[in-house]
């Protein structure tokens, strides 16, 4: 089990940045430009004629297959996406100076606010078809995977040994031949973890993406995402059942035939073997190695790729880039003075759609809403805690357990909240509960596991002997908590719950709205702010909601996770 | 002697310094290597020498002077120039086979041509059996046979060596340096020359036909010795001890600065301190005081009896002659008064001791403790004298010569230091 270390605290010493205020104008000006397109093209779309989808559940393995497809080419994307534009924030420190804020903020925009400004979008681009909405789902997912993917590239290709990169260099490879033989091998590992949380993640969106209306565009793609929105409407629950059946099935199938035998493939490139920990195993992974025609079949591949591999003019000597130096200054200028432009035009972009469509009152609005979610935010992260530290600590103190628990928690991280929506929303209906409160443990459902399988990988890491010297000295109760288990757990328990207050927010906007065939029910807050904008199509609105809860997602990232994660990285990290 | 394989020219390195300035890591080095030699540079850590490697390799540009190799000046890694690493730096994910194969696929070959060599080195090494185990099976010795095996299949005419048994423990060392020099005896490696970097003395006199022996801060060539005894050598032939005893004198001469005054070189605010612990140091007093030494030692016979190679050694050495426990001189290292009390006392009393000898001796912890006592609430940020010292020292030194002065204070009980507010004060928990 490894602990993955998230964007928004990944290494930066200073709070804010000039740099980041730019990240933020880029960003804002893309939204912004996106919104104003949707907004032009909105009016001439009809809506998408395609058959409607059915509720019959012999449809599912077709569903399935279409989402699975959708989650894997937007796979594919993120990974071209990594590679690029993480190799060019790794290797050039002038690009990684804004290449790297830029994650950050990106990673903290709601994923659903995307999809809101996007999807007519994407529509214009292939009017009357299918494949504008096909498109706007992928990038949808391709947002909920890609910068958690693109950033722990970043990270490993930072902490490549000196030596390894050396020894490269001395032996004359090509930069096509160290990317591969070198940066891609190292990164691996983590990378193939990022992979499998983005893939949970990004569940929650294919069931978010593939049936959503903004103002009176709608589409219903055919998927397992529509076809639950569609059991929702119709008040089905066997539909329900059928539906998290078929997840589960998805879900087992490629974690057996994808992730299992990557992972136990890229174990080879884990630079540090840790001693006593088993390699892992997969039985796929063991098939494919061990067959004959498997080998035969792929060994052209092979040469074909090793060929690849080889340097066209072996005698050219690769110098050291020398730009001399007045070059150098005239790149940098102009390196300036196109970021200094776009930043411009965003500016330009942004207080123009202020202006045109947003007063301070909505900004207040907007803010108190904010709050609103914030405090529930806090509460629900605050009860996680209480619930799944102790718990966590429990587990990982017991080998036997932990291997038990370890993977539930991470089927459970992959579980879309939206299946669970008919249950809350007819027990709050049924029993007459405030919304406010009743609807928001839907918002941290899926996210309170990263807590617990965090603590549970913090709680196995504690060295044997510091728990010898507690039994030794009959540390017990409250003061074996307080003393050995909270402080050895804390630096795994701050990189979950950052991942889980993040993955929150973003839940906010499926979870502050909930409905159940006529039932529709709403909380305050601005989830359900940019919920109902994007159902009237006013995108001002939207792009004020999204900005706002973006606001509020890195100021608590700047202001109390990031100093809290090296407060407890620098005093209580073992070894 | 044949024509120069490779010349270094009046080389200098240096990169700036937070306050403006330059800190120096290398100058005026001149450097030849002919056909047929093994030439060591020898010096402590912060000599620049592993520095002046990696220039050789084309790793790192030099701010100034030049490297030429085969008449050709060398500014990017040049082909027929290899190199052997510390940590010897395998691919993990790699086989044995396909690590050695790793620099001849960046040449370009074909495919059988690239097998056939890789299999050849492989087994001059003596590696066979080994082809598709992965490094991590390996131990060290074997690892570092791999690191040979990969230079040595490209047949480069130069060898760099950083430091390649360092890693490795005493008796497989010892295998890896018999075996390399029987086989460059024997003549069966592909290679003209090599250039070795270490800090072990007895290693150089062992492997090198001429030494360079470097200073410290910045790393200049103090002296050059040839060694002309014949292979193999004895670590025991008196002869070979008379060198090992003249390059101790030679690393050990006090550069005549115009600051010294008394009896050893005089710490100013801004001097690196030598990161050593007040035990080590206690520890060394000790072994000194007592037989068979009596307060008086030969640094090498020293240094045999502990086991501590010259880089660990050094250190402690030199930190005991900055608080006037000790004055080495001649290779030999001779307790002062101050020492041999030092060593009857017990453990207060020796703080008391410790204390007194650190603030008349190390004007760090002098201005520390003299800032704090100014300051009203008795209390001052790290930050404060970290950023004094950037000015006069690279960063790596401000936070390894802050370390060590707050060792001693928290040892002496001058200061105390608290890591999680990065404050120190005068203040002790009662």
């Amino acid at each position: 089990m490894r602990v993955i270390v998230p964007i928004s605290v990944g290494g930066w010493t200073r709070l804010f940045s000039r740099w980041d205020l730019l990240a933020v104008l880029l960003i804002l000006g893309l939204l912004v430009f996106l919104a104003e397109a949707s907004r032009h093209l909105f009016e001439p779309l009809t809506e998408l004629r395609q058959q409607p989808p059915s509720l019959d559940p012999r449809n599912l393995p077709e569903y399935a297959a279409r989402t699975t497809l959708r989650m894997f080419i937007a796979m594919v994307l993120s990974l071209i996406f990594t590679f690029t534009y993480a190799t060019l924030a790794a290797k050039s420190k002038r690009a990684e100076r804004l290449l790297v804020p830029l994650l950050d903020i990106l990673q903290s925009v709601p994923i659903l606010g995307f999809i809101s400004v996007t999807v007519v979008f994407f529509m214009a681009l292939a009017p009357g078809r299918v494949l504008g909405a096909e498109f706007a789902a992928i990038f949808a997912i391709f947002t909920s995977q890609a910068w958690n993917m693109a950033f722990s590239f970043y990270q490993s290709l930072r902490t490549i040994p000196t030596e390894l990169e050396e020894a490269s260099r001395n032996f004359r490879l090509s930069p096509w031949m160290s990317f591969w033989r070198l940066d891609v091998p190292f990164a691996m590992p983590q990378l193939i973890w990022n992979m499998m949380m983005s893939m949970s993640g990004s569940w929650f969106f294919v069931v978010a993406s593939e049936a959503i209306s903004v103002g009176n565009t709608t589409v219903t793609l055919p998927g397992v995402g529509s076809y639950i929105a569609l059991a929702i409407e119709h008040q089905d629950l066997k539909a329900v059942a059928w539906a998290i059946a078929t997840m589960l099935v998805v879900i087992l199938i490629y974690d057996q035939i994808l992730f299992r035998p990557l992972v136990a493939w890229a174990d080879r490139f884990r630079y540090e073997q840790e001693a006593g920990v088993l390699p892992p195993r997969s039985w796929v992974f063991d098939v494919l190695r061990r067959s004959r025609i498997v080998a035969r079949l792929t060994q052209p591949f092979a040469v074909f790729w090793r060929r690849t591999l080889r340097p066209r003019h072996p005698d050219k000597p690769q110098s050291i880039k020398q730009t001399p130096p007045i070059a150098q200054g005239r790149i940098a200028f102009q390196f300036g003075l196109i970021v200094i432009a776009l930043a411009a035009v965003a500016l330009w972009q942004i207080v123009r759609f202020v202006i045109e469509g947003i007063t301070l009152a909505d900004v207040g609005t907007a803010l108190l809403l904010g709050l609103a979610t914030l405090a529930r935010v806090i509460i629900l992260i605050a009860i996680a805690s209480v619930v799944w530290v102790p718990i966590g600590v429990w587990v990982g103190t017991r080998s036997r357990a932990a291997n038990l628990v370890q993977p539930v928690a991470q089927f459970l991280a992959a579980f879309p909240a939206n299946l669970l929506f008919p249950i809350v929303v007819s027990m709050i209906v049924a029993w007459r509960l405030d919304p406010n409160i009743w609807l928001s443990p839907l918002m941290i459902l899926g996210t309170q596991w990263y807590i617990l399988f965090n603590v549970i990988a913090g709680a196995v890491a504690i060295p044997a002997e510091l728990r010898a010297v507690g039994a030794n000295l009959r540390v017990r109760g409250w003061l074996w908590w307080r003393r050995i288990a909270l402080p050895a757990v804390l630096p795994y328990y701050v990189t979950g719950a950052i991942t889980a207050s993040g993955g929150s927010w973003n839940a906010s906007i499926v979870a502050e709205v909930a409905s159940w065939g006529h039932e529709h029910l709403q909380a305050f807050g601005l989830g359900a702010y940019i919920a109902q904008q994007t159902d009237a199509g006013d995108f001002h609105h939207i792009v004020l909601g999204i900005v706002v809860m973006s606001l509020f997602v890195v100021v608590i990232n700047r202001l109390f996770w990031r100093p809290l994660y090296f407060y407890a990285e620098r005093k209580f990290r073992l070894g | 002697m044949t024509a120069a394989l490779l010349d270094v020219h009046s080389l200098r390195q240096s990169f700036p310094r937070a306050d403006g300035g330059e800190h120096l890591v290398l100058d005026g080095v001149e450097l030849s290597l002919t056909q047929g030699q093994i030439v060591g540079l020898l010096g402590r850590t912060g000599s620049g020498k592993s520095t002046l490697l990696r220039l050789i390799a084309g790793l790192a540009q030099p701010s100034a002077g030049t490297i030429t190799y085969l008449g050709e000046p060398v500014n990017s890694p040049a082909p027929g120039i290899a190199m052997v690493f510390q940590s010897f730096a395998l691919f993990p994910w790699l086989t044995v086979l396909e690590n050695v194969q790793l620099g001849l696929e960046a040449l370009g070959l074909p495919e059988s041509e690239i097998r056939k060599r890789a299999l050849a080195a492989i087994d001059l090494i003596g590696l066979d059996g080994y082809e598709s185990a992965f490094p991590r099976e390996l131990s060290g010795g074997m690892r570092q046979r791999v690191g040979f095996a990969r230079a040595l299949v490209v047949h480069p005419n130069i060898l760099l060596m950083d430091e390649p048994f360092s890693a490795l423990d005493v008796l497989t060392a010892e295998t890896l340096r018999t075996d390399f020099l029987e086989l460059w005896g024997d003549g069966k490696l592909p290679i003209k020359g090599v250039i070795l970097v270490t800090h072990n003395i007895e290693e150089a006199v062992l492997l090198c036909d001429r030494i360079l022996l470097f200073s410290t801060n910045p790393g200049r060539i103090i002296s050059e010795i040839a060694v002309e005894l014949k292979q193999p050598r004895n670590r025991l032939d008196p002869q070979f001890r008379d060198l090992v005893e003249k390059i101790y004198v030679a690393m050990t001469a006090r550069t005549p600065t115009p600051m010294t005054i008394g009896t050893g070189p005089t710490a100013t605010i801004n001097t690196v301190l030598p990161r050593v612990s007040a035990n080590l140091l206690s520890g060394l007093i000790e072994t000194l005081a007592a037989a068979p030494f009596s307060g008086h030692a030969d640094l090498p016979v020293l240094a045999d009896e502990l086991h501590l190679e010259m880089d660990e050694l050094f250190p402690v050495s030199d930190a005991l002659q900055l608080l006037r426990f000790a004055e080495v001189e001649g290779g030999d290292i001779k307790l002062t008064d101050t020492g041999k009390q030092f060593a009857e006392l017990g453990t207060d009393d020796r703080k008391k001791l410790f204390q007194r000898q650190l603030l008349s001796y190390v004007p760090l912890a002098t201005h520390i403790r003299h800032i704090l006592q100014e300051r009203a609430n008795h209390a001052a940020p790290k930050s404060r004298f970290y950023d004094e010292l950037e000015d006069h020292m690279s960063s790596e030194d401000a936070e390894l010569t802050l370390r060590a002065v707050t060792a001693w204070g928290r040892y002496a009980e001058v200061f105390a230091y608290d890591d999680d507010s990065g404050m120190f004060s005068l203040e002790n928990p009662t």
